[in-house]
């Protein structure tokens, strides 16, 4: 039984030795710290709850007009697709054979429609929209998909309260439950 | 020679329609001779030939390849205006081994590739940390380095398999956004701890430099776990089509999610729900409803050679080769099967087999001339098993767009052509 205690403790030294090897890495500490404003000026994520939403404002029509003029060429009349996505329509057509997936019909969240554009829209100019053209252009796919009216002004506070139709329509995997 | 003084006949065969011992190669060393070949005595020049006469060209600085291979590249695919969201597949078809070269690794771009100046860029790391903070390039590489060699997969690959009819694909077209390389790189876990992550840190949003910021959320476990920011490729800086100088690698998951030419890391409470893990990468199911966050790619794996669009120089002994991955691990095993599915032969897995990298897999086969469907059938060390399309569609319909790992048919017809089938 001695024999045994032995091994056994010395089956712990051995792990914590071993663990205390894989803690050891680390680096050569190399970071430079960050500014509050260089933070603010990198961080244009907006998660679901709308943190982090900028200031301003846009409505429907004033949405319209930026639609027109900047994506239409590649996404339709009315968001009906073209050389690109579709971004209207498609309600009730998931769980057919012909599953057409647009903001309307499938997105999950609002928040997600100001993230996207802001970052990566219009495809060849992306990063030239000022936070009012993308309220406006947020409130103009909402409004086309049926979601929000025509007298809608988002900003800050408005577009985290809005519902998206297919909210519900989500699981996550097993991996992350 | 009589079939029966023919050595191939005496190979114990191990499953229907010519599919022979996997060692049968190492068995026996006549086999090949004894096997059909295409290489006559007239062929053969009568005396030393023009290339052994003359100097050759003096070395190169940086090595291209011989230009009678010039025809192996990639597909790229991008429909205009929108050049730059595109992709080019690796050319299965043409390659053996494990490793892709850097210059044939697959592409997917979400706004085209970057022309990034390492001097000029930087990687924040903020959000729920004690110190935000800011690296570049040399400075990451200071810090501890790890390699190794694992496959990426992009988890739109194999997608023409939803196809109600078999499209006339090849295993560049089919399955080529699959690719395998050695990453060197700095775990995260190390940048992470000196920014020093708050309890409620449970995931992170990794950001992209390049114009359409990509960005994915990824939970904490996986960062911990064995995710790097990479800087090397095959001992190289990374290709700037595959994230120079700087990208996230997440082994074994969707390559969406190792977001290239990184730029940012906040590190958050839940997931940024952003346009790429919602609208697109999210697994659309018959019932309507989307499953998020399927990050592990499945087991799989695919003929290479023969594969689509070649063509079979007449009966004889044939080498079947493919590969097998799984995002769980290792591949434990391979099977072959030359009769659509009906009898299975186990593949010899020559080796190295690593986790959560390309395992190359290999059978002997006699073929006898007559038409042949043949398919490949991986087994991971978790005991998972690479489903058949009818199995896989029946569970998910034909909507749901990525992930699709099931077996995959090549039909060789009587006049040798090479083509996708269903069986």
């Amino acid at each position: 039984m001695l024999t045994r205690k032995v091994h056994v403790c010395n089956f712990i030294v051995l792990n914590l030795l071993l663990c205390s090897f894989a803690l050891a890495q680390e680096g050569p500490g190399l970071g430079v710290p960050a500014t509050p404003e260089q933070v603010a000026g990198w961080d244009i994520s907006i998660d679901p709850e709308g943190e982090n939403l900028p200031a301003g404002s846009g409505t429907v029509a004033q949405g319209e007009a930026i639609y027109d003029a900047q994506c239409f060429a590649c996404h339709g009349q009315n968001g009906e697709g073209a050389t690109n996505d579709r971004l209207a329509g498609g309600h009730g057509s998931l769980a057919t054979a012909n599953a057409t997936k647009t903001v309307g019909s499938y997105w999950p969240y609002a928040t997600t429609v100001f993230d996207y554009v802001r970052r990566a829209m219009p495809f060849s100019q992306p990063g030239t929209l000022s936070n009012d053209e993308v309220y406006a252009l947020t409130a103009y796919l909402l409004n086309i998909n049926g979601i929000v009216d025509e007298t809608t002004v988002l900003n800050a506070e408005t577009l985290p309260l809005i519902e998206m139709p297919n909210r519900d329509g989500f699981f996550w995997s097993a991996e992350v439950r | 020679m009589s079939d029966s003084d023919n050595p191939v006949d005496q190979i114990e065969a191990v499953a229907a329609n010519g599919l022979l011992h996997r060692r049968a190669f190492l068995k026996t060393g006549t086999l090949l001779t004894a096997g059909a070949t295409f290489l006559t005595a007239q062929a053969a020049p009568p005396e030393l030939d023009a290339w052994s006469k003359v100097p050759g060209r003096p070395p190169e600085a940086y090595g291209n390849r011989s230009e009678y291979e010039s025809d192996v590249v990639r597909l790229p695919g991008f429909s205009p205006p929108a050049l730059g969201a595109g992709a080019s597949r690796t050319p299965h078809g043409s390659l053996e081994g494990m490793i892709t070269p850097g210059a044939l690794h697959f592409e997917r771009h979400h706004n085209g590739i970057p022309n990034i100046n390492p001097d000029e860029h930087r990687l924040l790391i903020h959000g729920l940390v004690d110190r935000p903070l800011i690296f570049d390039l040399e400075s990451l590489s200071r810090y501890p380095l790890v390699s190794r060699i694992q496959f990426l997969e992009c988890s739109g690959n194999s997608r023409l398999l939803d196809a109600d009819q078999p499209v006339d694909g090849t295993a560049q077209s089919i399955h080529g956004l699959l690719s395998c390389s050695e990453w060197t790189g700095v775990p995260l876990s190390i940048l992470l701890d000196e920014a020093g992550v708050q309890t409620e840190g449970m995931w992170i949003l990794a950001e992209g430099a390049d114009s359409s910021l990509m960005t994915r959320s990824i939970p904490m476990s996986k960062v911990r776990d064995d995710a790097i920011i990479a800087i090397y490729q095959n001992g190289e800086r990374l290709r700037p089509g595959n994230g120079y100088p700087m990208r996230l690698f997440l082994p074994g998951w969707e390559g969406n999610t190792s977001v290239k030419w990184l730029r940012r890391i906040k590190v958050t409470a839940g997931p940024t729900m952003t346009r790429d893990e919602t609208s697109k990468y999210s697994d659309l199911r018959p019932d309507g409803s989307a499953r998020l966050f399927s990050f592990q790619m499945g087991v799989k794996s695919i003929i290479t050679s023969p594969s689509g669009q070649q063509t079979m120089r007449g009966p004889g002994l044939y080498q079947i080769s493919g590969l097998a991955w799984t995002g769980a691990g290792r591949i434990s095993r391979v099977e072959v099967s030359a009769d659509g599915g009906r009898t299975w032969g186990e593949a010899e897995l020559p080796g190295p087999v690593l986790s959560k990298a390309l395992t190359r897999f290999r059978m002997p086969w006699r073929w006898n001339g007559g038409p042949a469907l043949i398919q490949s059938r991986a087994y991971d060390e978790t005991g998972a098993i690479q489903p058949t399309r009818t199995a896989l569609i029946s569970e998910r319909g034909t909507q749901f767009n990525y992930h699709n790992h099931a077996i995959q048919t090549w039909l060789v017809s009587a006049n040798g052509e090479v083509s996708n089938a269903y069986s």
